[in-house]
């Protein structure tokens, strides 16, 4: 009798329970669409985002970034800092401690040995590890003991949190994975689609480009999270299909990345079952100027290289005029809505890298009929195309297939053709134009073309590596098989060695400064990188998740854990 | 017959291995590559060192030469040590995906079903609906019911799937709601309710795929109907007073529907590669949807692999209706 | 009683075929469609003169001139860029016609020619046929796709990128879609090779290209007409899913699939927009294969006259 009322107040209890203390596993199944489809969760084999961001329900770095794009400890106990001690002063090495109890989903105990293992798997020269880039300048991994991991740099790291920070490094059992080292890390089929991980759900079904099922994780460290006992994430279908799905039908809980045309937005919006969430980071939707000549009357191997430098581009105010015509507000209006905002940099985030630099995003048409004037450009035969030494100012201006930039290259010509520039577009299959076959003619990093349009980011919050993609070192050519990141072909010593004092300067304040005068360089003083949209990261959320926040520094599920359901 | 059969089973051999060395060179050529797909964040050496590592770096030959020893020895192998619990592969490299680092053909079983079901559905229906139309059609040519016969054949193959496609969904998905947009995969048959559910997400892609099938298998069964009620043994049969049921059931129908078996066998190949748009529009996770999900990201083995069974199922049905047309017609002999 | 049996003017064949066509109601119906649905995209855009690629520079303008109803200016409103869609209609029919046609022909031409060399010598036959069915058994959309990729360049700079893509669309298409008329064209030519008449010159020494020309190829007329009209079904289709791939034409030169292709994006707001490319392109199609199964109708002397 008296245990009976024990029970019967227990259960009393958990019935008034406020929806904050919700069991793990009480509110029933997640529905996920990632129209994408997920191809494996282990994120140092793909590193396609829809890829990594499922995987990170499952596998978790030792440190994450919120959604202002601050560190927090993920695995570790705290972000070691100067201030802390966990940075040496010589800015050498880097001590992380990893939280007590810590259990992978297989019920073992996580340690030091597996954070080292997991720079081992990813720095192996024949495993092709798609993040090694995070590892890169490491030296050498200590673990004096099971909590304790040591990252000894090269040399001075003023910022010495790429390594196991984020979605895209996340740890991995070694007991799992020990045996899918280099040339192995292919075949490893059950370890790559079923990893055992830390974080709040665990593989239960995986079918290769289309569905996985997840669990909640028995032994995550937090016993009342998750909230969901299962998880569904679909791929498949398209943008629209994805946004329909959530905003109107209600077929599923959370759609990422739908981004569709803005009328499109309130249509679904109106829809009620659901609503847009979107948070900005530094994807910039850019044109690129080619600094060199495209001309194909120049032998294979001499079109677009540094032998012959461009010869309408060469002139700055041709440039900027081109910068001047385009009306970034009536882009934003017709491509993105809600998932964009006008921006002349090319580094638009984290506030305080942002340049204050809001001067293009007034159009002015007159303007730049003047600068095309002064610069030679007129108009002698009354075609409507302007003219210098008898030579027409014509370009090709090429982009990806794909609806949006479609309909930019469209307005964007218009307002060229005003100013008396005649253009030619032509679009490229996504996969050729970002493929980065040197046999193609129609890569980016060929630029085949005047100009270029598409997108681009960096990982995480520091603008170093990203800044340095414009160094006289990074173009490609004929030499380095195309390789290389800087597509414009842009070279200033002056850019160079101010890139190169960023790498040595620690101090937050002084980087920030750098980094705005390197974005001006590029962007307002040159124009040669034409800053056109900051598109932001844009997903559907039900109404009935609660505790959903969007983050563009890190995967959108990265608080897959406190989700809930709205009862 | 049998040397007949024999020696087409032969002369296939040569034939396939040349197809499959067309079809690896110009999947091979075809620009992309399998690095497109990964965020410009990752650096051009990372990038080489990940080609490496796929192999797509050793020279295409070498490449040609290994996947056919895959195909042919390792594959079935592992086929027959799944079936029977032998060991003969021995742990020896399978055909690999590059996107998802999967066996293809594990990747193929998965994706199967949903196509068998939808697909298969569809043209065992649009046989169903197209048999009976031909043959009225002929039997009654020009009447209303041809008239009405021939514009739906028509309408069928002239009104592209992707069009068709939407214009279904739109109607009946989103704006009545009856039936849902997205295919669920997971979804296995256990009661009345998931039936019904199986029924309700297979209606649109079937409908469309079925129109397109009847609308081209009854005009193949009306011109052949109509030949037959031309011939001689029609009219003898009618003059010796046998009711016209007997003629059209019993003599013309089993003469007519020689070619239209033919033809339905050299159908079956578009069964698993016809369908591709279907399933791109009903986001059908089929093998069709496989194929040009392969394609965008330039995952060269699966799309070989998958083209080239294709290739092979399309030989291997040329082959049946050759000898079904030999069998079913002693007109024919192969000789 | 009065009248001597008068002899009756001599009629050329092609004048029953037009006689026997003419009571194919379909055909006529289909006939008619047809030539509005050419002389919409033929002399259509002499009337309606508004550049079909034309956005309204000022910025201002051009959003208040996005997504309009149907009006006076624009009976069918304008898109997404506040271009007439009318117009682009227009345009976007002339190309699609153009490239099934002239795919057609090629396809025809390349398929008539090895059917009837596969039918007439038997040496030839083997090869040829093996090399059918090997086509056949070929992926065509990444042959399709290498194709236009591998020479999009070099044609575009002979002839320029309007003109390069066409010639290169057309050629692709025809290139992959000439074996069902040559089998069919085989068939016919095995057949009548046995007939007594082509026995019958043969056997009087007639050249075997002569044999051809005059006696097989008229022969073979009516089941090639049949596959033409399949054939430009199947270019007009093809091109626009070489449109969805973005192998076709440059984005500001429409084509009807590609105007369908990019109304699939807005099917839920301007369902006209998928609708209208849609209808012209089904339409043409259907059109164009009732006129063929009249012709078929009309040309076979089996059928005449029932």
């Amino acid at each position: 009798m008296k245990l009976k009322t024990i029970l019967m107040g227990a259960a009393a209890a958990f019935a008034l329970a406020p929806a904050a203390h919700a069991e793990r596993g009480s509110d029933g199944e997640l529905k996920i669409l990632y129209y994408q489809a997920v191809s494996t969760l282990n994120a140092y084999l793909s590193s396609g985002t829809k890829d990594v961001e499922v995987g990170s329900l499952v596998l978790e770095p030792l440190a994450g970034f919120d959604q202002n794009g601050q560190l927090f400890p993920r695995l570790a106990a705290e972000i070691p800092t100067l201030e802390n001690g966990g940075v040496a002063a010589d800015l050498t090495s880097i001590t992380w401690k990893l939280k007590d109890g810590l259990l992978w989903s297989d019920g073992t105990p996580v340690t030091s040995a597996d954070v080292k293992f997991t720079w081992e798997y990813c720095t192996h020269p024949e495993g092709g590890c798609a993040q090694s880039a995070k590892y890169e300048g490491i030296k050498s991994i200590d673990t004096p003991d099971d909590q304790t991991v040591v990252v000894n740099f090269e040399g001075p790291k003023p910022y010495p949190y790429q390594p196991f920070t984020g979605g895209t490094a996340p740890i991995l059992q070694k007991a799992q994975f020990e045996a899918c080292l280099g040339a192995a890390a292919a075949s490893c089929t059950e370890p790559n689609s079923k990893p055992i991980g830390t974080g709040p759900f665990m593989v239960t079904d995986f079918k290769v480009n289309d569905v996985v099922t997840l669990a909640a994780n028995p032994n995550y460290r937090d016993p009342e999270k998750p909230a969901f006992a299962t998880v569904t994430v679909k791929g498949g279908g398209d943008a629209l299909a994805a946004a329909s799905a959530v905003m109107e039908t209600g077929e599923f809980d959370y759609a990422w990345n739908t981004q569709i045309n803005p009328e499109q937005q309130a249509q679904m919006a109106a829809g009620g079952k659901g609503q847009f969430v979107n948070a900005f980071g530094t994807l910039v939707e850019r044109i690129e100027i080619n600094m060199t000549d495209p001309s194909a009357d120049l032998p294979e191997g001499e079109r677009s290289t540094v032998k012959h430098p461009h010869p309408i581009f060469s002139d700055a105010r041709v440039r900027q005029a081109l910068s001047m015509a385009i009306d970034r507000n009536v882009l934003v209006e017709v491509g993105y809505g809600g998932a964009g905002r006008p921006t002349c940099n090319l580094v638009p985030a984290p506030a305080e890298y942002a340049s204050d630099n809001t001067g293009c995003l007034t159009q002015d048409i007159e303007g730049a009929k003047k600068l095309l004037a002064d610069a030679g450009w007129t108009d002698t035969d009354g075609d409507g195309i302007v003219d210098k030494d008898g030579k027409k100012l014509s370009i090709v201006y090429q982009t990806t297939v794909n609806p949006v930039r479609q309909d930019f290259q469209a307005l964007v010509k218009g307002w060229w053709n005003e100013i008396g520039i005649e253009v030619e577009l032509k679009s490229i299959d996504p996969g050729v134009f970002f493929g980065g076959d040197a046999g193609s003619p129609d890569t980016f990093q060929k630029f085949y073309a005047d100009v270029e349009m598409y997108a681009n980011n960096f990982d995480g919050t520091d603008p170093e590596p990203y800044m340095s993609q414009y160094l006289c070192n990074k173009i490609p050519g004929p030499d380095n098989q195309w390789q290389g990141e800087n597509v414009n072909r842009f070279c200033d010593p002056a850019y160079d060695a101010m890139v190169k004092e960023l790498s040595g300067t620690a101090e937050p304040a002084k980087r920030a400064e750098l980094v705005k005068k390197l974005n001006d360089m590029l962007t307002k003083d040159s124009n040669v990188v034409i800053p056109l949209v900051d598109r932001g990261r844009f997903s559907a959320q039900s109404n009935t998740i609660d505790r959903f926040i969007m983050n563009s520094w890190d995967t959108e599920l990265w608080n897959a854990q406190d989700w809930v359901r709205v009862k | 017959m049998l040397t007949f059969t024999l020696r087409r089973l032969l002369t296939a051999i040569p034939t396939l291995l040349l197809i499959s060395l067309v079809i690896f060179l110009l999947v091979d050529f075809a620009p992309g590559s399998p690095m497109s797909d990964i965020p410009l964040t990752v650096p051009p050496e990372v990038r080489q060192k990940m080609m490496a590592a796929l192999g797509a770096d050793q020279p295409v030959m070498v490449r040609y030469l290994l996947w056919l020893k895959q195909f042919f020895i390792v594959e079935p192998q592992y086929a027959l040590d799944a079936a029977f619990g032998t060991n003969f592969a021995d742990g020896a490299q399978r055909i690999i995906s590059w996107q998802s680092k999967v066996p293809v053909f594990q990747l193929i079983g998965e994706r199967l079903p949903q196509t068998l079901t939808v697909v298969g559905t569809a043209y065992l229906i649009g046989i169903l609906v197209a048999l009976p139309i031909g043959i009225y059609s002929a039997y009654r040519q020009y009447s209303w019911f041809d008239q009405a016969g021939t514009f739906f054949a028509m309408a069928g193959f002239s009104v592209p799937t992707f069009f068709t496609g939407n214009v279904l969904i739109l109607i009946f998905a989103i704006k009545l709601g009856w039936f849902p947009t997205i295919y669920d995969t997971n979804l296995s048959v256990m009661d009345w309710d998931s039936f019904v559910k199986m029924i309700k997400q297979m209606a649109l892609p079937v409908t469309v795929l079925a129109l397109f099938n009847a609308a081209e298998i009854s005009r193949y069964t009306r011109s052949s109907v109509l030949e037959n009620l031309n011939q001689d043994y029609v009219r003898t049969a009618r003059a010796k007073g046998m009711t016209e049921r007997t003629v059209l059931l019993k003599h013309v129908m089993r003469n007519s529907l020689i070619p239209v078996v033919t033809v339905i066998a050299l159908g079956m190949p578009t069964v698993f590669g016809g369908a591709i748009v279907t399933e791109q529009i009903f986001k059908i996770n089929g093998i069709g949807a496989a194929l040009i999900g392969a394609i965008h990201v330039s995952d060269l083995p699966t799309v070989q692999t998958i083209t080239f069974i294709f290739a092979v199922l399309i030989v291997v049905f040329n082959l049946i209706a050759d000898i079904l047309y030999g069998i079913l017609d002693p007109r024919i002999r192969y000789d | 009683m009065t009248d001597a049996p008068r002899l009756e003017k001599p009629r050329s064949q092609w004048r029953d075929v037009w006689v026997q066509f003419r009571q194919h109601r379909g055909a006529m119906a289909a006939l008619f469609l047809f030539l509005l649905l050419a002389a919409f995209v033929v002399v259509g855009p002499m009337i309606w003169r508004i550049d079909p690629n034309f956005i309204d520079p000022d910025p201002v303008k051009m959003i208040r001139l996005r997504n309009r109803p149907p009006s006076w200016d624009h009976p069918l409103g304008t898109d997404q860029l506040g271009r007439d869609i009318l117009a682009r209609m227009m345009f976007g029919g002339r190309i699609s016609l153009a490239v099934g046609t002239v795919a057609m022909l090629v396809a025809i031409f390349i398929g008539t020619t090895i059917g009837v060399l596969a039918g007439y010598f038997r040496r030839a036959d083997g090869l040829l046929m093996r090399l059918t069915d090997m086509f056949l058994a070929l992926p065509l959309l990444p042959l399709l796709l290498v194709m236009m990729m591998l020479f999009a360049e070099a044609t575009a700079a002979v002839v320029g990128p309007r003109l390069g893509t066409f010639l290169l669309i057309v050629l692709a298409i025809g290139v992959t879609s000439w074996m069902h008329a040559a089998r069919i064209v085989r068939g016919e030519v095995l057949a009548l090779k046995e007939r007594e008449f082509v026995l019958a010159a043969r056997s009087i020494g007639t050249p075997a290209r002569r044999i051809i020309l005059r006696h097989i190829l008229p022969n073979v007329l009516s089941p090639v007409l049949v596959a033409a009209t399949l054939g430009i079904a199947a270019a007009i289709i093809t091109e626009s899913v070489l449109s969805f791939l973005g192998l076709g034409f440059p984005p500001d030169f429409p084509t009807w699939g590609r105007l369908l292709y990019d109304g699939i994006d807005v099917i839920r707001t301007y369902p006209e927009r998928v609708i209208w490319p849609g209808l012209a392109i089904s339409l043409t199609v259907l059109s164009v294969n009732y006129i063929g199964d009249g012709l078929r109708d009309a040309l076979d002397p089996r059928i005449r006259g029932r």
